[in-house]
Parts: structure tokens; C-alpha cells; sequence
């Protein structure tokens, strides 16, 4: 037998070697067994005397090490492990954590020309294993992600840093290869990973640190039931606020029916990722000893185009599908009223919210006159065409996903009375978000965007005309939206550092795309969010992908 | 037998190479993949993702792809998982006290009461036991478990409050008494929709037997009906349910799929689910080999064991 299949023989955790003898008859027999938890009976009363909370999540978190590519679920649990040099708080601000101030180019910790960073690092902070965090962890985090032979996350901004710097173990300089305001949000959302984690590890993408991961969180690692749970303990040593529970489980419920009765029976704490589902919104705020709010999400629901189709190069047309869409009845009908309609791509609770837009307005009147105006005349069977164009089109989106089919079905029946026809085609998730979508090989399609890279309002990736992956561009201007005046505020608001400036270019691009139409939004995302009555400080953030960004705060309260 | 076994034998790993390959092209061929689930997260590009295709090897010709895969089994060695990195082996193995726990429980309750209820069927044919049992089966077969499960939590979890809506154990109890609560309803529906089965195949064998010349002889010849019953109709009737317990065999291992998703039970039916939603090919694999041994093992068993206890079919 080989070493590799040893490697593969599990370790038997004590519930699982239970378990089996549970299978056996034999263990029935043994009565010592009804007693086996003495150990975990001292959970609460302890220091910290927080007790415990569990979150439900309908994903499982199986992404440890926070640089290697993930979902936002596992997002969930790295903001319990991990700390970055600083985080942002919901009302967008920066704070910090392993860094003692957020570089700023007022406090000199950003150069005036944006082109250097130099960064002092909270002194006498301990890994969850004892050792002690400084510089040369920071520097190997910022060198990981970049390692070509790392399959690293994301290295968008990270690609950028030269000559990393330690001036002491806690100091640390880099330069930049241009000036590039948002990567002070991309290190917000990038947790720093102890450099003796990886130590004598060949392959630093199978690291044991990636299944036992070490942070400086608020709290440690205890243990993963795969399939199950995982189960984290108040890192007592924490440098920061809290922790103020003992003990926080990250509990994984595959269905949502499910995982909204098992909040109903208080299995859960809280119902966190997907959230409650919109139908059960009236029953849930009416439960005894719950809470439970919609929040507006930081996800925009989209009607995209694909510019480079001869039909909807006419603007026109874009404005007249706009005018035929009847977007209070879909949001009030489809989704019980809870998502409210936007003109824009930016979260309204973003400082760069631009709310003087033109408002929508269903109209099929305007819609048919816009189109007559503008040259497309009825043809055979109805529809409209134009220099042997005809104003049909299909649209795609996650098959299986009901709303938004439903929603479709509804567009079509108006579409078809401005002379427009529609035909749905829906794909499974792996292939409708594969190349199809990456590579532009829609007509049009129904998509979820969040557009925000982290919590900076640049969104060059979606809209700057080199980004084009279909042209052979980095990004995912899948719209194959051009606009030399859009390039240029996106270029601008990304070598700019002071908010107030900044602000102007933003506010300007999102009236320009309200004007051009690459793609049409219909409304932000509700999250039906609730908690049990008395866990207190969970806040929602759409600067983070997760609303356990702090739970280095939650409490139980023990009054209510 | 055994020359009949070792051509079995031989045969199951001719088979089983053959699955592998099916298995393989199928799920690789497939559009999407394991990169698929990234592709709307916010920063993410075409490049990045071809960039990790490649660090993960998932962009080499199929053929290579297999016959790595291939090589590194036959060393022992069954890949690691794309979603977690965790070795492949040991995802299974930590799936799978949590399925057969569960489906050995049901399956204990189901094949008694499903064998008694289809003999008590069979011997008072058209009697109202009879009618009622049938009728019950075909309640039973017709509901959806995911429904049934759902109902069932609903009065006994939620109206009711005797029982836990779900999950395997309370976090931070895990004695027997916690498992076992947690046992009972998510095995009273497996067993529900399971006794309908054998006994309706019980009922059919039975009745096949009881009509058979050897058991009239029997009777004639004055044997009290209580051992013609035991020693010769059940005894009968039992063989073809021991090819029917074969084929079940593999099922374990697929676990209660919608049982598992209602009660939250971390089995291996939902991580066969799971890792198909992130084509997390490595982890399919380990159990699409797993369950082709187990259906090879199990037909064999089945065999065996027939040929064992019946000798009209014992192989030359």
C-alpha cells in the first residue's frame, strides 16, 4: 500500500467513530455512550460567556485558504479565520485591522502620486497557532497571489505591487506600477495567510494549511464534518473587538424550504447565505422570537444585450424594450414587491449612487413610436425589421431558475405587442455562464450582476472597451460595450484617489450607460434576512460578499 | 465454483475499466465545468480562468486526463477533490458512516416489515388486511419522499415539537440518545416508501409458491400449515428477495438522495449531488468506481448466495 493511499484514510473524529459503532447493534448495548458529551456540556459560562450561534448556509464552505478561488460562502468563514489589513464597515468605510491605520494620501500612507504604499502593521498580534504576524506575512500573501505556480484567486490590482519592502516586522513598503485607487478595496477584501503555514510545502495549492487553516481571526478552526458543519472557538487572544461568542457554527442546509423550517424550529440562528426565500417573507415576519428585514442587495438584475448583434445596434431599440418593460408589475407579481427598480448599476447605498437618473416608465405607446421613428417598419408575421434586419432575438438565462422564467415569458408577451419577437432559451449554470456568456455567444440574457470591485465603484472590467473578452480583452465587458468618453472617466476615476474627486466621474459614467443602454436594470436584489431575537450586530454590508464580515461582534443578548 | 468465481471476477474488472471510461468521457465532455461556478463573481475574467484551468491541468487532451486519472488509481491513489483539495478517498470515507447508518437502519425495519406484510398478504389473499396493505403501497410509492419528508417535519418537528426537524445530531451533543432521535423520522420515511417495495414483491413470491405442487403435497400430506408455511412457502419465497437485497446493495452507497436533502443528512447521496452541481470530476468518479464495485459485489453476493441455498441453479 502506498503512502498516498494512507494519505487518503481518514481520521476518525470521536462523533464519526460513534457513529460507526451506532451503525453496529453491538453499540447499543453500551450505556456509557448516553453520556459522551461531558466535555462539550461546559460550552456555555465559560470566559467570553457569549455561548454559541449557528448560521445556516445553503452552500457548503469548502474553500479554506481565502486566496485560492472561491464563492462568497466561503468568504463567510474566511471573515471568521482571517483578517485583512483593514476591512470596510456597511457604511463604506475603512477600518482597520492587522494594519494600525488605512493608507490614506492625507496620512502619507499613499504617496501623493498614488505610486507608493507604506504600511505600519499592529505589533504584538499572534497567530491562532502562537506564532507572532508580522511584515514578512504580509509580504508573502502579496507574493502568493501573484505565484504563477499558486492557483490564486484573483490577481487583479496584486499584479501591479513591485519591490515589497520590510523595514521592520511591522513596516512594510511597496510601489506600485501605476496608480490605481481601488486596489485599497481589493486589499480590503484580501486576507493576509501566515508565511510558516506554507513552510517545507512543496505544493503550496495542497498545503495541509488548506484544510486546517491558521488566521488571526476572531476565531480558530476547531473542526469540518464534511457534507455537515464546520465548527469554529472564540480565538481568546483576538486583538481586536470580541469575540463574544464561544463557539460559532457554519451549519450547511442544501435546500432552502429546508433551511427555512429549520429556522422556523430554531435549528438555526441564523439564516444566512440565500437568505429566506421572497414566498416565505409574509409567513416569516410573523414568527414569534425572529427577526427578519429585507435588505437591498449590491446585485443588480439585468437585461443584458449583446451590442455586437445587428439588432440592437440601433439605440432605439434598446430604449424602446426598455419602455416595453413593465417592471412594477414583474417585481410586484413575480417578487411579492420586495426588489425595488433601479436606473442604475451601483447599489443605492453606495456613496457613488447616482439617484438624479431618468426615471423608467412602461409605455408600449412610446415604445411603438420610438421604433416607427427610428425606421423599423412591421413585417411578415408582425415583425418589425429593418434593412433586412429582423427585431427578433432569443434570450438566455439559468434554466430551472423560475422567477426569472417567468419572467421572461412575461417580457415576450409585451415585446410581441411593440413588434418585437423573443425567444427564450435557457441553459443549465455550467454552460449559460461558461463560454456562452464570457465569450459573448448570447443574443441578450437575464443576469444577476454585482458590478463593484469589492467596495470601490470602479467597474472598468464590465465596461472599458478593451475589456471585451470576445475581442480578445481582459474583463467582462460581455455586453461589447464601446464608449471612448466611458473609458476615459473609467481611467480617471481609477488614478484618482480623493473620494469627492472620484465622485464626479462616477455619477458621469452612470449617466452615460443610463443614456447608451448595454444592458437594462430592472431592480437591486432583495435579501429576506432574519436572526433570532437577541443575536445582536448582524448587520448587512453590501461592501462585502457575506454577512459575517463581523462576526467578531455578535452577541446574544441575553434579554430578549 | 471456483472457476465460477474467478471468470466473475474477471469479467467485473473488464466492466469496471469499461465504466471508468463511460464515466470519464461522459462527465468531461459535458459543457461547463469545475471553473463554471466563478464565472459571475465580481473581477472574474476569461484569462484568470484559463489561467487556473491550467494550473489545475483541466485543459490537457481528455486522453491524458484519463490515463493520468487511471494511473494514479491503480497506484492507490484517487485524486483529489477540485472544490476542497482534500484527498478523494477520504471524502468518501467521511460521507459514508452518516448513509449507512441511515440505510441500515431503514433497510433493517423495511425488509421485516415489508417480508411480513407480504406473506400475511399473499396467505389471506383478497381479504381486507390484503386490500388495505396494497392500498398502502400504492400510497406509498405515489407520494414524493421530498414531500412526504417535508409533511412529516411538519407535524412532528414543527406542530408537534417531538422530534428534531433535521441534521444528523445537535452541534455540541452527539450522544446516541441525540443521534437517534434525530434517526427517526428521516428512517420512518426511507422505511415508509421501502416496505411498500418488498412487500409488494414479497406478496408476488409468496403467492408463486404457495400455489406450487410441493406445498399441496405438503399440505395433504396433514404438515400443520404453520410449517408449511415457515419451512417451505417463506423459505422459497425468501430466494428471489436475496437477488433483490443484491441489487440494493449498491443504493446504500448512493444513500437516500431526497432523504438526505429533507433531514440535512450529511451522507453520500448528497455529496454525489453536490459534487455533480461543481463537476467536481475527481470526487464523481471515486463514486461512480465505488458504486460499479458495489453493484459487481452485490450481483455476485446475490449469486452466490442463491446458488448457496438452492441447488437447481448451483453452476456446473
Amino acid at each position: 500500500m502506498s503512502d498516498k493511499f494512507a494519505d487518503s484514510l481518514p481520521k476518525i473524529s470521536r462523533r464519526q467513530a460513534l457513529v460507526y459503532l451506532a451503525s453496529g447493534t453491538a453499540a447499543m448495548a453500551l450505556p456509557g455512550l448516553f453520556g459522551s458529551n461531558v466535555a462539550r456540556a461546559a460550552m456555555t459560562g465559560a470566559a467570553g460567556s457569549g455561548g454559541q450561534m449557528v448560521v445556516g448556509f445553503s452552500q457548503e464552505p469548502t474553500v479554506f485558504n481565502p486566496l485560492m478561488p472561491h464563492i462568497e460562502v466561503d468568504d463567510g468563514l474566511h471573515f471568521s479565520l482571517f483578517d485583512p489589513l483593514f476591512g470596510v464597515d456597511e457604511k463604506g468605510n475603512f477600518t482597520p485591522a492587522l494594519a494600525t491605520e488605512v493608507p490614506t494620501q492625507a496620512n502619507g500612507g499613499i504617496s501623493a502620486d498614488g505610486l507608493n504604499f507604506h504600511l505600519k502593521l499592529r505589533d504584538g498580534v499572534k497567530w491562532h497557532d502562537g506564532q507572532p504576524f508580522t511584515a514578512e506575512d504580509v509580504k508573502f500573501t502579496l507574493e502568493l497571489l501573484v505565484d504563477p505556480n499558486f492557483r490564486s484567486w484573483s490577481r487583479s490590482g496584486h499584479e501591479l505591487v513591485r519591490d515589497i519592502t520590510i523595514v521592520s516586522p511591522t513596516e512594510i513598503k511597496w510601489r506600485m506600477e501605476k496608480p490605481y485607487s481601488p486596489y485599497t478595496s481589493i486589499l480590503a477584501a484580501t486576507f493576509i495567510i501566515p508565511k510558516h503555514g506554507f513552510a517545507n510545502v512543496q505544493d503550496k495549492n495542497t498545503a495541509p494549511f488548506n484544510s486546517a487553516p491558521i488566521g488571526t481571526g476572531p476565531f480558530k478552526w476547531q473542526q469540518r464534518v464534511p457534507g455537515d458543519h464546520i465548527e469554529l472557538t472564540a480565538n481568546k487572544e483576538y486583538y481586536g473587538d470580541g469575540p463574544k461568542l464561544d463557539r460559532l457554527i457554519y451549519k450547511y442546509i442544501p435546500d432552502l424550504n429546508v433551511m427555512y423550517t429549520q429556522f422556523v424550529s430554531g435549528d438555526i440562528d441564523i439564516a444566512g447565505l440565500q437568505w429566506i426565500s421572497a414566498d416565505h417573507y409574509d409567513e416569516a415576519k410573523k414568527l414569534p422570537g425572529k427577526v427578519v428585514d429585507v435588505f437591498q442587495s449590491a446585485t443588480i438584475e439585468n437585461f443584458a444585450f449583446n451590442l455586437a448583434r445587428p439588432q440592437f445596434q440601433d439605440p432605439a431599440v434598446r430604449e424602446a424594450l426598455y419602455y416595453a418593460i413593465d417592471k412594477q408589475t414583474i417585481i410586484d407579481a413575480l417578487y411579492y414587491g420586495l426588489p425595488k427598480p433601479t436606473e442604475t448599476y451601483m447599489p443605492r447605498q453606495s456613496a457613488y449612487f447616482n439617484a438624479s437618473l431618468p426615471a423608467h416608465e412602461f409605455n408600449l405607446d412610446k415604445a411603438k413610436a420610438l421604433l416607427d421613428k427610428a425606421g423599423w417598419k412591421p413585417g411578415a408575421g408582425g415583425i418589425r425589421e429593418k434593412n433586412g434586419v429582423k427585431l427578433s432575438f432569443t434570450n438566455s438565462t439559468t434554466a430551472g431558475n423560475h422567477l426569472r422564467e417567468q419572467m421572461q415569458q412575461f417580457m415576450q408577451q409585451s415585446f410581441q405587442e411593440i413588434g418585437v419577437e423573443m425567444k427564450i432559451s435557457n441553459l443549465p449554470p455550467a454552460v449559460m455562464w461558461g463560454d456562452y456568456w464570457m465569450l459573448s455567444k448570447f443574443d441578450s440574457a437575464i443576469v444577476g450582476l454585482n458590478y463593484l470591485t469589492g467596495s470601490d465603484p470602479d467597474t472598468a472590467t464590465y465596461m472599458r472597451s478593451d475589456a471585451i473578452p470576445a475581442q480578445g480583452g481582459a474583463g467582462q465587458n460581455v455586453f461589447q460595450y464601446k464608449n471612448p468618453e466611458v473609458d476615459k472617466l473609467l481611467a480617471q476615476g481609477s488614478a484618482e484617489f480623493a473620494p469627492e474627486q472620484r465622485k464626479a466621474a462616477y455619477l458621469q459614467i452612470q449617466s452615460l450607460v443610463r443614456k447608451d443602454m448595454p444592458f437594462l436594470t430592472l431592480f437591486s436584489f432583495a435579501n429576506v434576512r432574519g436572526h433570532k431575537e437577541g443575536a445582536e450586530n448582524i448587520t448587512p454590508n453590501i461592501n462585502v460578499r457575506i454577512d459575517s464580515w463581523n462576526a467578531n461582534t455578535w452577541y446574544w443578548d441575553k434579554k430578549a | 465454483m471456483g472457476a465460477f468465481l474467478l471468470r466473475r471476477c474477471g469479467q467485473s474488472i473488464i466492466l469496471l475499466f469499461l465504466v471508468s471510461i463511460i464515466g470519464f468521457a461522459a462527465l468531461n465532455l459535458a459543457p461547463g465545468g469545475p471553473l463554471s461556478q466563478y464565472a459571475l463573481t465580481p473581477g472574474m475574467t476569461q484569462e484568470a480562468m484559463q489561467r487556473i484551468a491550467t494550473q489545475m491541468g483541466l485543459n490537457r487532451p481528455l486522453p491524458v486526463q484519463y490515463f493520468d486519472w487511471l494511473s494514479h488509481l491503480l497506484r492507490g491513489d484517487w485524486g483529489r477533490s477540485y472544490r476542497d483539495g482534500q484527498p478523494v478517498l477520504s471524502i468518501i470515507f467521511s460521507h459514508l458512516p452518516a448513509t449507512l447508518l441511515l440505510m441500515c437502519t431503514s433497510m433493517v425495519f423495511s425488509i421485516a416489515i415489508g417480508v411480513w406484510i407480504g406473506i400475511q398478504s399473499a396467505i389471506k389473499r383478497d381479504s381486507p388486511f390484503d386490500r388495505f396493505a396494497t392500498m398502502g403501497a400504492m400510497v406509498a410509492l405515489s407520494i414524493p419522499t421530498f414531500w412526504f419528508g417535508l409533511v412529516a417535519i411538519y407535524f412532528f418537528a414543527l406542530k408537534l415539537q417531538w422530534l428534531p426537524a433535521g441534521n444528523m445530531y445537535t452541534v455540541g451533543d452527539g450522544s446516541l440518545l441525540d443521534v437517534l432521535r434525530h434517526l427517526v423520522l428521516p428512517v420512518l420515511v426511507l422505511t415508509f416508501v421501502d416496505v411498500a417495495i418488498w412487500s409488494r414483491y414479497m406478496r408476488t413470491a409468496t403467492l408463486e409458491v404457495i400455489n406450487q405442487d410441493f406445498i399441496k403435497t405438503a399440505r395433504a400430506k396433514g404438515v400443520p400449515p404453520r410449517r408449511v408455511l415457515l419451512k417451505h412457502v417463506v423459505g422459497n419465497a425468501l430466494l428471489p428477495m436475496i437477488t433483490l437485497a443484491g441489487m440494493q446493495l449498491p443504493t446504500i452507497l448512493g444513500g437516500a438522495l431526497v432523504a438526505e436533502t429533507v433531514f440535512t443528512w450529511p451522507g453520500m447521496g448528497r455529496l454525489f449531488l453536490d459534487s455533480l452541481g461543481y463537476s467536481d470530476y475527481p470526487v464523481v468518479m471515486g463514486l461512480l468506481m465505488c458504486s460499479a464495485i458495489l453493484v459487481l459485489i452485490g450481483n455476485l453476493l446475490a449469486d452466490v448466495i442463491t446458488a448457496l441455498v438452492d441447488p437447481r441453479i448451483r453452476p456446473a
